[in-house]
């Protein structure tokens, strides 16, 4: 054992868990004073540099304009999660059935990840009518990629060994895919879900950022805009708050999903016992 | 049950098989092996000598290159479903406990749970692990894992039980333990073994005949009965006549290794 690994192991449990909360606190609380004393001490402008007191209160003063907004931004984002979940694992559980399939489609899987979706938002805003729908379809391109490729290689990475004992029993396919591949899949899934959530916030954000659509069904990204365009950088500060809260959330909530339906057997979930 | 295997029924028949890979490699050459109906046969020989190949073709999960594999008592399609496999490692299903691992085998079969309660709870009882039906492989040491394997091979009451070095990764004491319960099992069970294994000790104390398999191209170099009788136990173990069965089975897997 390294002596890295052996200072982080000798702490007892319940040591461990304070210091997971208690450090990185200290470090955000540290962060803050010295965010606080260089706009003090520089005079610096707030709306140049809005010190995080005029943060907070700008968050608290807008919450009426800005809540609406994040449930736009929520609303994009979740949906997209939900259409690139269907779509990813759905693609890949067509993949599992046929390696000619894989073959002849994945490539422009990744053709739809490298291309930067900053570049195409504006076209997609163009081609579909219903910007909420145009918004949508952005945010899914980003979410989906990740879901599609950690499915496909978990459903690739079931044990030879049981495969060839699911042969041996002249298991259908239908049976290896339900009770062999879908399970072992499992972990994959969740960990490309874990990615594919705050990536759907990030398109969702980048994609409104394009629209720049106003009015009551506007989401955080152009309330953010918004605040640019009249120097009222500290509610600019408040929505990027919000959108870095959320996505934090966001990641939190699938981690803990990951955590329950796996803590029973798979070694990511599982807790040391030496 | 005691005696050479000659005599028995000839339960699968390996007639001039040739297995040879993808990539040109030639795993087996010309392997001529009958195995008789309750012998416990072990395929002995070097690593990479093809034995395990054997072992998978007889399994079905494999075709031969050519040369015939035949069940002279019974058609083939029914000898698939009276075969266990253990392999080297346990290969549990890590997600399921280990009344569903074992289960696995009669769920393809599409038995139900209910059905097929009696049947698990019973090869459970057979490798001694009744109690432990939910746990999970993770909550299991390395032996108890490889009798959740082997309970999961006799869940399906098979005729013949193919065995790919199961024991090579447990310590001693664990594989003197289940090398007992294995010839317990096969003695009081109608079963046939075929034993593939690199340990000479293993194989001598196990088997009522020895198959040595020479390497490159794989193929039967010297077949040895070990006429010992059963059950053999620690006293055997220490004999002379098993220390002299390991001798002459040690010369000849040297033997097989420089040919």
């Amino acid at each position: 054992m390294t002596a890295q690994t052996d200072d982080i192991d000798d702490i007892p449990e319940r040591e461990k868990r304070w210091a997971r909360i208690v450090l990185p606190a200290a470090i955000g609380v540290l962060v803050l004073v010295a965010w606080d004393l260089v706009v003090r001490i520089n005079h610096i402008p707030h709306y140049i540099l809005p010190g995080p007191a005029l943060v907070a209160t700008s968050l608290w003063n807008d919450w009426p304009t800005l809540w609406p907004a994040l449930l736009v931004t929520l609303r994009i984002t979740f949906m997209a999660l939900a259409v690139a979940v269907i779509g990813g694992v759905g693609l890949a559980l067509l993949f599992a059935q046929s390696r000619w399939i894989e073959i002849s489609f994945f490539p422009y899987a990744v053709i739809l990840q490298v291309t930067p979706i900053i570049a195409i938002a504006p076209l997609i805003l163009i081609f579909v009518d219903d910007t909420h729908v145009a918004l949508l379809i952005c945010a899914w391109i980003v979410a989906f990629f990740p879901i599609l490729s950690n499915t496909t290689l978990g459903l690739n990475s079931a044990d030879h060994n049981l495969l060839n004992l699911f042969q041996l029993y002249g298991a259908s396919r239908w049976q290896v895919l339900r009770f062999l591949r879908v399970p072992s899949a499992l972990p994959y899934f969740l960990g490309g879900l874990r990615i594919a959530g705050g990536l759907a916030l990030i398109g969702a954000v980048v994609a409104e950022f394009t629209a720049g659509t106003a009015g009551k069904g506007s989401g955080l990204a152009f309330r953010i805009l918004e605040a640019g365009y009249r120097l009222n950088i500290p509610r600019m500060f408040a929505a990027l708050v919000l959108v870095t809260g959320t996505g934090v959330l966001i990641f939190l909530l699938f981690t803990a999903v990951s955590h329950l339906m796996l803590r029973k057997w798979h070694e990511s979930a599982m807790k040391r016992e030496t | 049950m005691e005696g050479r295997g000659a005599t028995s029924a000839v339960l699968v028949r390996m007639s001039r098989v040739n297995k040879r890979f993808g990539n040109g490699v030639v795993a087996l050459k010309d392997l001529d092996l009958d195995i008789g109906e309750h012998q416990f046969v072990s395929l002995l020989g070097p690593s990479g000598c093809g034995k395990s190949t054997a072992l998978r073709l007889i399994a079905g999960l494999g075709r031969p290159s050519s040369g015939k594999i035949e069940w002279p008592g019974s058609a083939d399609h029914r000898a698939a479903r009276d075969i266990g496999f253990v392999f080297q490692e346990p290969t549990l299903m890590p997600w399921a406990k280990v009344f569903d691992n074992v289960y696995l085998p009669l769920r393809l079969q599409r038995r139900t749970r209910g059905d097929a309660v009696r049947d698990v709870s019973a090869a459970l009882e057979m490798v001694g692990l009744t109690g432990f039906e939910q746990a999970y492989p993770r909550e299991l040491s390395g032996g108890m894992k490889m009798r959740v394997s082997i309970a999961r091979a006799l869940v399906t009451r098979p005729r013949l039980l193919l065995m790919d070095e199961p024991f090579a990764a447990l310590d001693e004491i664990t594989r003197f333990k289940l090398n007992n319960d294995l010839l317990e099992l096969w003695r009081s069970q109608a079963w046939t073994v075929v034993f593939v294994t690199h340990s000479v000790y293993e194989s001598v104390y196990l088997s009522n005949r020895i198959v040595v398999i020479a390497a490159r191209p794989g193929r039967v170099f010297a077949e040895h009965a070990i006429d010992a009788p059963y059950p053999r136990g620690a006293e055997f173990r220490t004999s002379a006549v098993y220390n002299e069965y390991c001798r002459v089975i040690s010369q000849s897997l040297a033997q097989a290794m420089s040919a």
